[in-house]
């Protein structure tokens, strides 16, 4: 059993110098990035952290902090310092069964906090328990930081929102492409997803490391695998289960259910071998950003944005101008018609798949690359995903590309005017409204009875 | 392997409280599905509201349970509406979407930390239970000896579950024999036909979406009772799906379906999890360490599950128990 | 689609608390049917005349999809108490102008009524309760409900419909009972009465025709809307579904039909009205509607060489839809 307290340290600081233009090499000098938080992987319980300054955007790592804990008895069983990345652990002595539903209490010493800072609450008490992981805040009070204008935060929540929507429109063109020429709606679609973020997992983890002149390519190689391999599994979903399913003229509400066991299915399996923790892949974890004017960017960003746009680009122009692209948008309007036209329905459908599950595994392994991933993360943004087909209209290609724009960066230019806990809950009512004032979707068509 | 273990677990799971729960939430759903056609993917977000709202009308105003009660009841109408409006006279996958989605706004929102304070956050809510303890009229553990028992706060829940469990059916049986209950079957099957003989669609499927709703705020209230708290992970979206697993296996469109469906669903789901439970327990377990950990072992009921939901949608989409030529879902 | 938000009362608009009118006296088509077929013979044979006592007009009544104009009427009118038949090639917006003015559809622009009443946002089952009643090109009937209740369903009124009322058997049963007899002679009528028991889905394509018309004379309309009632009718049905248009007239009930095999238009239509790529380009008794060249201009285009090549291409076009037909009900 792994039971993991984590106690997430929201400090304001001043005074820090903001990085300039620092080297992937040498940038550790400057102030870092704050850290994602690395589970251990034994049976203790422990309390983990990190400090972060989150006025500034990205979160800056605060070393050099002192943590401790106590017991209800006011006993100190633990103490820790911050690493250079923000991050602390402190293992909590005995087995995890003794420590569960007791409390502790977390406390900063605040002498070691940087001088211009002063947060309302220096402890807090969190009580142990086996669902859930455990974020303990410590906000600061107004030490008169400077904050960033909005305009400078909302070019910098671009950045975040531009990466968020090419990985949710590889995901959602994906979806929009099967269910356009199968009708399926496929909730099994998170798992192809998944899928791309464990194929370049598993790439990271083989022993020894790829290179091509010295500089070491593993992840990208995990990337185009995660494409690779995404779109075999894809095949194979369509060869070992669709087809046959189609063949037998299952309705879409029965093919609707089947994918939710599906999607089950596989996240269980998912699950029973890579574990249930949150993982990075071992490159660009930290990685200094590069400044441009106010807004901070790294490197990876960049290339997630460039990489996506390029894909969704060259996906696009596959379906609007080549005789495949065609055929495959005929189906989606018609199947009868395209079949009866001399189209090969099943082979669109096939290559559809194929494609489809490609580009959901290629935007796993990119979400894996910028945010970490676990066994459910395709299942997280799966009504994300949704959200963005809906609200471009079932089933139509633009549509999907631009329903996952308006859902990505209101997800993050949200967060502005709302606290981020919120931020899905206001993309999912954005969903919501678009439908009431226009049902069929941003692009989609009215439909004829009768 | 310890089988009359597995036997006694699995016969308190099957009749226990939870298998209460997930009975009225697929009763429920057999209202929106089974009988309308309406796919209503966000039972947990009727069930949530309706828990929450029982149990904070105690802790945050210090009011009665049933008062709880009567405002999650007007809570779940509310939210029906909600959900209905902008969805009913959208194609049936834009509903299922949609309460998927509102089913997840309602637990994030819950959930948030920004509410804690109220709503107790990840942790949830207690401290409600005890008027409803108080007037238990069991002391004593119940049940039969060797084979199977409770103890008597799970069986005073069981007691209250299976009695709202026979009244939903007999309220279920009485709307579905009626003309009401054919004017939904018809939505089922081509609701522009029904529209074309002069009957309000619209009018029909928002009070199906209600009445379906409404035993979803039982569901709830149960879930709550059961654990003597409510929390979010009560209410995860794999809760509606499971409740959609009961459903089928008992058959939809069935008014028992969901009773026998219940009972069957968390019989073989307690086996499956105290037998692999059992595999890898102790020293030298049955199955080796390296191939199945304890951790391991609790996944392979979902595992199953999730296997099992595809195999009866494809060979018994009609139920175990149900007619395939009066199938109620198109599985053609 | 129509708006339908009006109430959440799904109740007929007629409903009465005391006993029901018997089937025969109910309502009252005060139509002399000969004196209004005379009174076609004075009228003008040019798109869009003035009828003696029309039952239904439209006025510029638009609808477009994307870019194409789906349907442009100027003006039309039906007179009461006749057979009006409405031709046109395939695509010419026969359907569409139906799905009109039946509120299955709504036009960008124009005005129609029925009966004097305007119909301008009036939702589909509205009009379907004002006694104006269709039935569809692909036959819509409820494949998982039996002959029986799928007549039932028909009537219009029915007390036990009511949300509350529904759980009261009481309240209902007689009106039921009298709904029941009044189906069984329908059903007898259209030659059904053998699959009273049987589910709607396992009949035939001309049994469901029948019954889709028998169903839709439940409601007791005063104006029935037949989309294509002879599409993938065997011949031998043909004649029988005649003889139910034609004593549909003899009831003093109008008639409105779109159809493709010319000889039933011949056959039984007063009058015949020509659509082509949207608009009304012809009307007048059958005989000469189907001698006007423009009407063979609008099916063939301006090539076209003896009636017989018409007549061969409408045999196709009904070859062709009947196939659809057949393979759209063996997938139900």
């Amino acid at each position: 059993m792994r039971l993991i307290a984590l106690a997430l340290m929201m400090l304001a600081l001043l005074g820090l110098a903001p990085p300039a233009h620092a080297d992937v090499a040498t940038g550790q000098d400057a102030a870092t990035r704050c850290a994602l938080v690395k589970p251990t992987d034994d049976d203790t319980i422990s309390i983990l952290g990190r400090i972060c300054d989150r006025r500034q955007r990205p979160p800056l790592a605060v070393p050099g902090v002192t943590v401790s804990v106590e017991d209800a008895d006011g006993n100190q069983i633990g103490e820790a310092t911050s690493a250079e990345d923000g991050t602390f652990v402190i293992d909590l002595p005995g087995t995890a069964i003794e420590h569960l539903g007791k409390s502790y209490t977390v406390t900063l010493d605040e002498s070691t906090l940087p001088e211009d800072t002063k947060p309302e609450i220096s402890s807090r008490t969190l009580t142990i328990n086996i669902d859930n992981d455990q974020t303990v805040l410590f906000p600061i009070g107004d030490a008169g930081p400077v904050k960033p204008g909005k305009f400078t935060e909302a070019m910098q929540l671009m950045v975040g929102g531009l990466v968020f929507s090419v990985v949710l429109a590889m995901a959602a063109l994906g979806l929009s492409m099967i269910f356009g020429t199968t009708g399926l709606t496929n909730f099994s679609h998170g798992e192809l997803v998944t899928f791309g973020a464990l194929v370049a997992f598993f790439i990271d983890r083989l022993p020894g490391r790829i290179e091509i002149g010295g500089a070491e390519i593993t992840v990208i190689v995990g990337v185009i695998a995660a494409f690779v391999v995404g779109g075999v599994f894809g095949w194979l979903n369509d060869a070992a289960l669709w087809r046959p399913l189609r063949s037998r003229g299952t309705g879409l509400v029965a093919m609707m259910i089947v994918s939710i066991g599906l999607s089950l299915f596989l996240r269980n399996i998912y699950q029973y071998f890579a574990g249930a923790q949150s993982r990075n892949y071992s490159q660009y974890g930290a990685v200094a950003p590069w400044q441009i004017g106010d807004i901070l960017l790294t490197p990876k960003e960049l290339v997630v944005i460039l990489l996506g746009l390029a894909v969704l680009v060259m996906t696009t122009s596959l379906l609007q101008f080549t005789r495949l692209g065609k055929a495959t948008r005929a189906v989606s309007d018609n199947p009868g018609l395209a079949s009866a036209t001399g189209i090969n329905v099943e082979r669109v459908i096939r290559i559809v798949w194929v494609g489809g599950a490609a580009l959901a595994g290629l935007a796993g392994a990119l979400l894996g690359v910028t945010q970490g991933f676990d066994f459910q993360i395709g299942f997280r943004i799966l009504l994300l995903t949704f959200a963005a087909v809906v609200l471009g209209g079932l089933g139509t290609i633009w549509g999907a590309i631009v329903g996952a724009f308006v859902i990505g960066l209101f997800t993050e230019l949200s967060t502005l005017f709302v606290d981020p806990e919120f931020k899905f809950v206001g993309a999912l009512l954005l969903l919501i409204v678009i439908l009431l004032i226009r049902p069929q979707g941003l692009l989609g068509r009215a439909q004829r009875i009768g | 392997m310890d089988f009359n273990d597995l036997l006694t677990g699995s016969l308190q799971q099957a009749l226990g409280p939870t298998a209460v729960v997930y009975c009225l939430a697929a009763i429920g759903l057999n209202i929106h599905f089974g009988y309308t056609g309406l796919l209503n993917f966000g039972q947990a977000g009727f069930m949530m509201v309706a828990g929450y709202a029982m149990v904070t009308m105690s802790t945050i105003w210090g009011g009665s349970l049933w008062l709880g009660v009567l405002v999650g009841i007007v809570l779940t109408v509310i939210l029906a509406l909600l959900l209905g409006v902008p969805t009913l006279r959208l194609r049936a996958d834009y509903l299922a979407i949609v309460t998927i989605a509102a089913a997840e706004i309602i637990r994030q929102v819950i959930s948030a930390a920004k509410f804690s304070d109220k709503l107790g956050g990840q942790d949830g809510l207690t401290g409600f239970i005890k008027p409803f303890r108080e007037v238990n009229p069991f002391s004593e553990p119940v049940g039969i000896d060797g084979l199977v028992r409770w103890g008597p706060n799970d069986f005073w829940v069981m007691t209250v579950g299976w009695s709202l469990v026979a009244v939903s059916c007999l309220v279920v049986w009485l709307l579905m024999r009626s003309p009401w209950g054919r004017v939904l079957k018809s939505i089922r099957e081509d609701e522009d036909a029904v529209r074309s003989l002069g009957k309000n669609v619209y009018a029909y499927k928002m009070q199906s979406l209600i009445i379906g709703g409404l035993f979803g705020a039982l569901a709830g209230f149960v879930v709550a009772l059961r654990s003597a708290t409510v929390g979010p992970s009560f209410f995860a979206t794999d809760v509606t799906f499971f409740a959609y697993t009961v459903l089928l296996i008992g058959g939809a469109a069935r008014v028992l379906g969901p009773v026998a469906g219940a009972v069957i669903f968390w019989f073989l789901i307690t086996v499956l999890d105290l037998f692999f439970g059992q595999a890898t327990a102790g020293a030298n377990p049955i199955i080796p360490a390296s191939i199945m950990n304890d951790t391991q072992a609790s996944l392979m009921r979902l595992i199953f599950m999730g296997l099992g939901l595809m195999l009866l949608m494809v060979f018994r989409p009609q139920g175990l128990f149900g007619d395939r030529r009066e199938l109620a879902i198109d599985a053609r | 689609m129509p708006d339908e938000k009006g109430t959440l009362d799904s109740g007929g608009t007629e409903m009465t608390l005391g006993p029901v009118r018997p089937a025969s006296a109910r309502r009252g088509f005060d139509v002399d049917v000969e004196a209004s077929r005379r009174a076609l013979a004075d009228v003008d044979r040019t798109p869009g005349v003035a009828k003696p006592d029309p039952i239904l007009t439209a006025d510029n009544v638009v609808r477009s999809f994307g870019g194409l104009t789906a349907v442009d009427v100027d003006h039309l009118e039906v007179q009461r108490g006749v057979i009006t038949a409405l031709i046109g090639p395939n695509g010419a917006g026969k359907t569409t102008l139906f799905n009109l003015l039946t509120g299955f559809d709504r036009p960008d622009s124009g005005a129609w009524s029925f009966n004097g009443r305007s119909l301008n946002r009036v939702p589909a089952y509205k009009v379907a309760r004002m006694g104006m009643v269709r039935t569809f090109q692909l036959t819509k009937v409820l494949s998982k409900l039996t002959v029986i209740e799928n007549m039932r369903v028909g009537a219009t009124g029915q007390r036990g419909e009511r949300l509350l009322a529904a759980m009261l058997a009481p309240l209902w049963r007689s009106q039921e009972d009298d709904n029941t007899e009044r189906a069984d002679s329908l059903l007898e009528r259209f030659l059904l009465d053998k699959k009273r028991e049987d589910f709607a889905g396992s009949l035939s394509g001309g049994q469901r025709k029948l019954l889709e018309m028998a169903r839709s004379l439940m409601t007791d309309p005063e104006l029935v809307m037949l989309d294509e009632p002879m599409a993938g009718v065997n011949p031998a049905l043909k004649q029988t579904l005649l003889g139910h248009v034609k004593s549909l007239r003899e009831e003093g009930r109008t008639v409105l039909f779109v159809e493709h095999d010319m000889d039933m238009v011949r056959d039984i239509s007063d009058w015949v009205v020509v659509m082509a790529q949207g608009r009304i380009v012809a009307e007048g008794p059958p005989d000469a509607v189907m001698a006007d060249p423009a009407v063979i201009d609008a099916y063939l285009g301006a090539h076209h060489d003896v009636e017989l090549t018409f007549e061969a291409e409408e045999q196709i076009h009904a070859e062709a839809e009947a196939e659809i037909e057949q393979e759209a009900q063996t997938n139900d």
